[in-house]
This record gives C-alpha cells, structure tokens and sequence, in this order.
C-alpha cells in the first residue's frame, strides 16, 4: 500500500492541486515549490511508516505550509510548529482543516498555477518547459532530454520563465467568470502545445517525448474535473486522446512517418478512442461548437472508419468547413478540400484550392494536393509542376519521397 | 452470495501511473480473477473510464442532465467485480486478494446483491 511506485504516484498526483495552494499562500514560486519538495520528503519519511494519508494533498498542503513558517519561525527563534510525525498521528483531522484551509478555493489555485505558465510574454517552449518543470515536476534533465536541448540550457530556460513570471503580476483575487473562462481558454491552449511538442515527427523524438503527450492528456483530464461542463475542454482531452491512441502506427519499421490513409488501423488504442469518443459525445449536447471540438470531431470521424475507404469524407468537409467559420485559416481551408475531393471529387476541390494559391505558396501540402487533383484530371503537365514545386518545398525527406513516388506514377 | 466488490480510489493517483504501472497492476489483478474463475465464482468485472467521461441525470420531473460524475468526492468508483461468495468472511478474504494485488490506497466496498440480471451484452 505504501510502496515507493504508489507514493512517487500520489505525490505526482497531489502536485498542482499542492502547489497550487501554497502558491496562494505564499504567493511566490520558489518559496511555494520549497514548501512542497519539504512536504514530499516528510512524505518519504513518514507514509511507509504510518501508512499513507487518506488525502495526499491536503497532507502535503498542510505539512508544506508549516515546513515553510517553520522555517521562517526558526529563524526569528520562536517555537517550533509540531512536525509531521504528530500531525500524520491527526489522521483525519487533517483533512477538514486542509479543507477549511483550501477546499473552496482548489479549482482556482490548480487554473492559476497552469495559467502562471501560460504567461503571454513567454514563447511557446518556454511555457511548455515552465509547466513541465512546476505543474508535472518532471526534473530538469527530463525536460531537456524531451526538448534534445542540453540540461544546462534547459536549467537556464526555466529560470529565465521564472523569472519573467515573478516579475510578471500573478493575479491571486478570486477570478470573475469572465476571466476565469479566458484562463480556461489560455490553459487549454498551453496543454495543446505540450501535446504537440510530444507528438514528434520522427520517431526518435516521439519515443523521447512521448511522456510529454501523456503528461498533456492528465493535467487536460485535470482541467475537464475542475470544469465538467466546459466543452471545449471536452474537445481538447477528446482531440488528444484519439491521436495519441494512433501513436503505435505512425511510423513504419524503417522509422519513415506513416500516412493516416496507410495506417494498420488495427494498432490504434481502442480503450482512448473509446474515452475520446465518449467526451466528443458529451461535448456535442452543449451545443456550443469550438475549434477544439470540431478537430476532436474530424479526428473521431477517422477513428469511427475501419478502414480508409470507409471514412465519411462528406461529414470531414462539413466539419472543415465548421472549422472555417469559428478559425479561419488557409490550411484549415486547405485540409476542407482535400476532404471535398473525397467526397466529390477533384474539380470541386481545385476551385476551392485555387483561391488560396497566393496564400499557401510556400507550403508544401498545398502543392502537394494540387499536384494530385491535377494528376487525377488527365492534367499531367500542371501536375508535375504542382509535384515538383512541392519536391522542392519538403521539409524531411519522408515528405519528398511521398511526392516523387507520385510523380514517378505520373510517367508510368 | 452474490457481492458486488466496488473498487474506490483517488483518480488523480491512478491517473499519475505510468503505462507499465498500469499494465502490471492490471496483470495482477488478473491473476486474482482468473483464480475466482477456475473457482467459478466470478461474475461480471468493468473498469470504468475516468469520472470526466461520466454524465450524470437528476431525476425528476424534468430529468437534468449534468456533466461529471454523481458525486464530488476524493476517492471516486473506477470499477467493480461481481463474486460469488458462500459468506461475507469470503468476500472480504477476495476483497483483501485484491487490494493486495492493486497494490494501490484505495478502499473496496463489499455490497451484497439483491437482485442479478447478467444480461446478454457480450464483452
């Protein structure tokens, strides 16, 4: 019951809700993160012993925030608080005073804690590092394994986070409605870049931060617990979870990334499509449809194929096009017409191609596509030029290949 | 008897385990099942997916319908057994096999059953 994998669990598990209040409380960074790393080594010490409490956080909460006025005590020579042995003794009298002590205001110190990394002045890495570092605890070598950086430079990453937040005001008055919504919407943002960044593209890096797409899956659940009726949280954890459920097919044998269209569909996960799928289906009864939802919906239109041929390409391009209205961009418009050239074929989507030649020609899909809608109407000369201009704009070498194959069917 | 073994624990524990922790807790316990199997007294077992995925309806006139689970609590019900046990004894000494091979906190509720459909919806 307390062997070292379930107290390493529970400690990871307690951790924002933990820090969270001890950053109310002491309403700084590092003194709340010494408090809590205090608490976890009385937690070491003390769970073997007297068995583990029945509310991890509010044990951490409660015995952090005397190791932390303790100290300051200690040192202007006053008496000691009670240490950690008598307080486990207390059992569950811990836990209404930790409840008294944070229990109404525990949603808001876990969505201020996340909202504490997703601060505008930071760059994208930096935010994902911050909440890797602070929210999940990974160590500072882990983080910099998952980002390929060195340990020392990933050290001076996060301090330099850190020390932009402090400075930054931190905002600890109860949120109105309002605001907290937009902390939702800024919190689920920065989950979806700590997904992404683990959704490598090649499998060295996706074996590396793989970690970080499950780490974005909890702390999403998290939020979903903290706000059951929010649907575009539903839609974030839904989107997640069913692409991280094709993680076991998304790269062949010889390590080159796999389309979805050649996926072996029979290794994507059952039981987070199955998770997915069920919160897309709650989120849809609000009614309230957001860009989350809808890519969790494209993505779960795929899942519910079994096989590529039988994909409901007609309902992909409704959700594009939905997808359009609420984030207007021309890769989502891009990604409409691929899907309206399954459904309807290649002259339909190159009128809606065409449009956005001025836009996306630098991008390699959209050559890419054009070249194939071409190919596909007998107009083979267009097509290699559409096929060579993507050649030339490939990222990887996967990419390239995937485009001459094409070209070589062209002269066949 | 038939007793329902309702297994309770903290979701944010259970979510913190690793895949491999995950595998071989469930491995575990899968050796617990198949032993009530061969003894043929396990009935059905269900895993639930986490409390985010759970709906609830109120009832009432105009039934409501809620997001999340029925209630707010620190452990929450992730799965349940159906064992046959010849007496409570029995079902708290298959209770303990369990919690032994989980190897998690947590708690199990023994509740005995009064009515028992298994129904026709295969797995």
């Amino acid at each position: 019951m307390t062997d070292p994998a379930w107290i390493h669990a529970a400690l990871t598990g307690a951790r924002p809700q933990a820090i969270g209040a001890l950053l109310r409380y002491f309403r700084d960074l590092d003194t709340a993160e010494e408090a809590y790393q205090d608490a976890c080594l009385r937690a070491l010490k003390s769970w073997p012993v007297n068995g583990p409490p029945r509310d991890p956080a509010a044990w951490l909460i409660l015995v952090g925030r005397n190791a932390a006025l303790d100290g300051v005590r200690r040192r202007s020579r006053q008496t000691e608080l009670p240490d950690e042995q008598a307080l486990s003794d207390l059992d569950d009298a811990e836990a209404p005073l930790a409840e008294r002590l944070d229990g109404s205001q525990y949603r808001d110190d876990v969505l201020r804690l996340l909202f504490v990394c997703c601060h505008p002045d930071l760059p994208a890495t930096q935010q994902i590092a911050l909440a890797l570092r602070i929210v999940s605890g990974l160590s500072v070598k882990q983080i910099a394994r998952a980002f390929l950086v060195g340990e020392a430079a990933m050290e001076q990453r996060i301090t330099r986070a850190k020390a932009r937040v402090a400075k930054a005001d931190v905002p600890f008055e109860t949120p109105g409605a309002v605001e907290r919504s937009e902390r939702v919407g800024a919190v689920a943002a920065m989950l979806y870049l700590v997904f992404n960044e683990g959704y490598g593209a090649d499998p060295a890096a996706a074996q590396a931060r793989g970690p970080l797409c499950e780490e974005a899956i909890r702390l999403s659940r998290l939020l979903l617990r903290l706000f059951p009726a929010e649907p575009e949280v539903m839609g974030l954890t839904a989107l997640m979870l069913i692409q991280h459920a094709r993680r076991a097919a998304r790269f062949d044998s010889d390590g080159a990334l796999v389309l979805l269209e050649d996926q072996d569909r029979s290794l994507w996960d059952p039981k987070l499509i199955a998770e997915g799928l069920a919160l897309i289906d709650k989120a849809v009864r609000h009614r309230r449809p957001g860009p989350y939802q809808l890519q969790a919906a494209i993505a779960a239109t795929h899942a519910r194929a079994a096989r590529f041929e039988d994909t409901d390409w007609a309902g992909i391009e409704r959700l594009y096009a939905a997808l359009e209205r609420v984030q207007p961009s021309p890769v989502v418009t891009l990604n409409r017409t691929a899907a309206l050239s399954k459904a309807e074929g290649p002259e339909a989507a190159l009128a809606m191609a065409e449009p956005l030649t001025g836009q996306l020609s630098g991008y390699f899909y959209f050559h890419g596509l054009r070249g194939a809608l071409l190919k596909q109407l007998g107009r083979a000369a267009e097509a290699r030029e559409a096929f060579d201009r993507a050649v030339a704009l490939a990222g990887t070498a996967a990419e390239a290949a995937h485009i001459r194959a094409q070209i070589d069917r062209l002269s066949a | 008897m038939l007793y329902a073994v309702l297994c309770y624990d903290s979701e944010d524990v259970v979510g913190a385990w690793t895949k491999e922790q995950d595998d071989a807790v469930m491995a575990s316990l899968g050796e617990v099942q198949a032993k009530l199997t061969a003894q043929g007294r396990l009935g059905p077992v269900a895993r639930l997916l986490p409390t985010t995925a759970a709906t609830t309806v109120r009832k009432g006139r105009e039934p409501l319908v809620l997001d999340g689970p029925f209630a707010e609590t620190k452990e929450q019900l992730l799965g349940f057994y159906v064992v046959d046990c010849e007496s409570l004894e029995q079902a708290v000494e298959t209770a303990k096999d369990l919690a032994k091979a989980s190897g998690s906190a947590g708690a199990f509720e023994l509740r005995p059953l009064r009515y028992y459909q298994p129904g026709s919806v295969g797995a």
